[in-house]
């Protein structure tokens, strides 16, 4: 069977890769293949990487406050290639009243604090549509 | 080797001597109900032991403590971290802050200008002023400042890779003032090894960033002697998933590589030693985390004596602030963490801390509204005012648990840093992603811990309820970055250009010949050259680092 495939991507300046790398972890315990971008990654690099990769799913960690930016960023240009099919996922320190702006954009589902990693899983394994 | 019995004596002499100078803030403390309390407790007897691994507070090897009298003489400073928006808004919150009580300021900046770009860059989309405070230039500092003496407050700056630029700006902004760079008191945090392992605000890469430290340590010894040069810190190897250990172990191996490079630049070890300082994080495993505070002293100094040679005991004192950990905060149930961040406290308080800040029960969900920081200001004022843990020096010394963990700390934390060694020091540990390695994998660990309910986070795994979403949270206005740029680009069409451009020349070749870069730093600055035109000429003289993936 084809493993999903992630990219977990840090957009923005935000350096706060602890959650990331968890989550990254409990994906890969799962059984996923994940690739992380690291830090620093613009929208058009986050996208180009997921192209490149032929991924699943994008999961996008932001705690700087600045996902009202570039999380519907990153989508614009989803859309712009085409990846209909890629699920895409937000996480970090995310007011919930943004969170409707976020799913209007795109997001699929968006992760706050405290979240368990199973959930995520769960979830990426019900809706992602891995090719192949 | 002088007797216990003699070192009392001489010590008592010394308190003595301080006290008719400036005595403690009671003539006589006594518990709520009367009873008399004493500056200092000891064994009945205290042996070899007890003088080698204890000793007196104030005196090597600073296990109970860096002054004889510790908050009997004056309580911790109290120090909320704070800055959003612009300089305008986060000058209105310092008012505040200091009108509420606050005894120094604490400075949060963005992320564009932790890591060199003028609000107006294209990077810096989505950014500005959402972590902390943008500052593009010495005008920006100017309002940041505005009716704030800086001759009387006390201010530490959360910036690492351009650390020296802010420094500048903020002594331009004191000679504006008319204010000394002699009598400016405060601290950068200028510690980017835990950048590259823990906190992600690097700009170039280790070997010229270890340089440009060394040169602001050179200039401040001569220049800004009351400033603190560096704050290693451990605050951010813990919030990025660090044990208590790993905490101690990572923080002082920084500590050694900055040392080591300061003094392989021909800089005397007790010429820059007193005025190194640290932070650490207070989490929620109160009695290791008092503990840990002690063990980092006592191994700090004897690294400091022992390894380098130091003879000042200035040099050998770990002087540290805390802060609550932010990792800790939960976002369900948040006014919880008002109790979590009031024990918290309490550990640094009985670990010896120097300055503090709580952090507010809404930082799990935004930046903290005004409300919820005036509760975390009260939590200080409350354990410093009236619970009396401050009416005696180091209140838990002794007790068979707290000196276990010292020693196991303190043990544990040794055999990292002969690990460290190993590998050429941190440095070379950081490239290699050793560092990064051991964090996250503790990291994974904590968390399987929690969601296999082996820990419990109230709240989180256990005694959970619905609860609406949290409304009123602080939102920092997107059109800050317009108007942000749009101040920036009448700076630049006001300001003397021919000036900038020489600063900015000059500044080059320092660089590209091993100067000290400081007195450029100010040179540009003065003329009102951005951060973002300095970090960009240096960028292109250095490089950027380029982190390794160790996942």
């Amino acid at each position: 069977m084809h493993k999903i495939r992630v990219l977990a991507a840090k957009p923005g300046l935000d350096g706060h890769d602890r959650g990331v790398k968890v989550i990254a972890a409990a994906l890969r315990d799962a059984g996923m293949e994940v690739i992380y971008t690291g830090l620093r990654q613009t929208p058009e690099q986050i996208v180009a990487t997921a192209m490149q990769e032929d991924v699943d799913v994008i999961a996008l960690s932001i705690l700087s406050g600045a996902h009202d930016y570039l999380f519907p960023e990153v989508m614009k240009l989803i859309k712009q290639k085409g990846m209909d099919n890629v699920l895409v996922l937000g996480g970090g320190v995310i007011p919930e009243e943004d969170i409707p702006a976020l799913k209007a954009a795109g997001i699929a589902e968006v992760f706050g604090p405290g979240t368990n990693t199973h959930k995520i899983v769960d979830f990426i394994q019900a809706n992602a549509k891995p090719r192949g | 080797m002088s007797s216990f019995v003699e070192q009392l004596q001489a010590w008592q002499a010394g308190v003595d001597k301080m006290l008719a100078k400036r005595p403690e803030r009671k003539e006589q403390f006594t518990t709520i109900s009367g009873l008399p309390i004493d500056r200092v407790y000891l064994p009945d007897d205290p042996g070899q032991e007890y003088a080698d691994k204890l000793g007196l507070p104030g005196n090597y090897p600073y296990t109970r403590g860096v002054q004889p009298t510790m908050y009997r003489g004056r309580l911790w400073t109290m120090r909320q971290y704070a800055g959003f928006a612009t300089a305008a808004e986060s000058n209105q919150r310092y008012r505040y802050l200091l009108d509420q009580g606050t005894t120094g300021l604490s400075v949060a900046f963005d992320l564009p200008t932790q890591i060199g770009y003028d609000a107006d860059h294209n990077l810096a989309r989505g950014e500005v002023g959402k972590v902390g405070v943008s500052i593009s230039s010495l005008k920006d500092m100017e309002v940041l400042f505005d009716q704030i003496p800086l001759d009387k407050v006390s201010t530490s700056m959360t910036i690492n890779a351009p650390a020296g630029i802010l420094l500048a700006m903020y002594i331009a902004v004191a000679e504006k003032q008319g204010v000394k760079p002699e009598q400016l008191r405060g601290t950068i945090q200028n510690d980017i090894l835990k950048e590259y392992s823990s906190r992600g605000t690097y700009i170039f890469p280790p070997r010229p960033s270890m340089r440009v430290i060394t040169n602001i340590f050179a200039y401040c010894a001569q220049d800004v002697p009351m400033w603190n040069t560096i704050s290693i810190s451990g605050y951010h190897i813990r919030e990025a998933g660090s044990t208590a250990v790993q905490e101690v172990a990572f923080t002082l191996a920084n500590g050694m590589a900055y040392v080591k490079a300061a003094m392989d630049a021909g800089l005397d070890v007790d010429q820059f030693g007193p005025r190194l300082s640290f932070f650490f994080n207070a989490h929620s495993e109160f009695l290791e985390e008092v503990a840990k505070y002690r063990a980092a002293r006592r191994l700090w100094a004897k690294i400091m004596k022992e390894r380098f040679g130091s003879t000042n005991p200035k040099s050998m004192m770990v002087r540290f602030h805390t802060q609550t950990a932010g990792c800790s905060l939960t976002a369900q149930q948040p006014k919880n963490n008002i109790v979590r961040v009031a024990f918290q406290a309490m550990s640094a308080v009985l670990g010896g801390t120097q300055s503090l800040h709580t952090n507010s029960m809404d930082e799990a969900l935004s930046l903290p509204t005004q409300e919820a920081v005036t509760i975390a200001l009260r939590t200080q004022q409350i354990i410093g005012y009236e619970t009396g843990v401050t009416e005696t020096v180091d209140p838990l010394a002794g007790a068979y648990y707290i000196e276990h963990l010292t020693d196991e700390i303190e043990r544990q934390a040794e055999d990292y840093i002969v690990r460290i060694d190993e590998m050429g020091g941190a440095v070379s540990a950081i490239e290699q992603g050793f560092v990064q390695r051991e964090i996250q994998e503790a990291a994974y660990a904590y968390q399987r811990a929690v969601e296999d309910d082996e820990r419990v986070v109230v709240g989180v795994n256990k005694f959970v309820v619905k609860e609406p979403p949290p409304t009123g949270l602080l939102r920092v206005d997107p059109k800050v970055r317009e108007e942000q740029a749009a101040a920036l680009a009448q700076l630049r069409a006001e300001r003397d250009q021919k000036a900038v451009d020489s600063a900015l020349a000059e500044l080059k070749t320092a660089a590209e010949n091993d100067q000290n870069l400081m007195p450029h730093f100010l040179s540009c600055v003065r003329v009102y050259t951005t951060l973002g035109e300095i970090c960009g000429t240096l960028r292109g003289v250095f490089g950027e680092y380029q982190a390794p993936t160790t996942i």
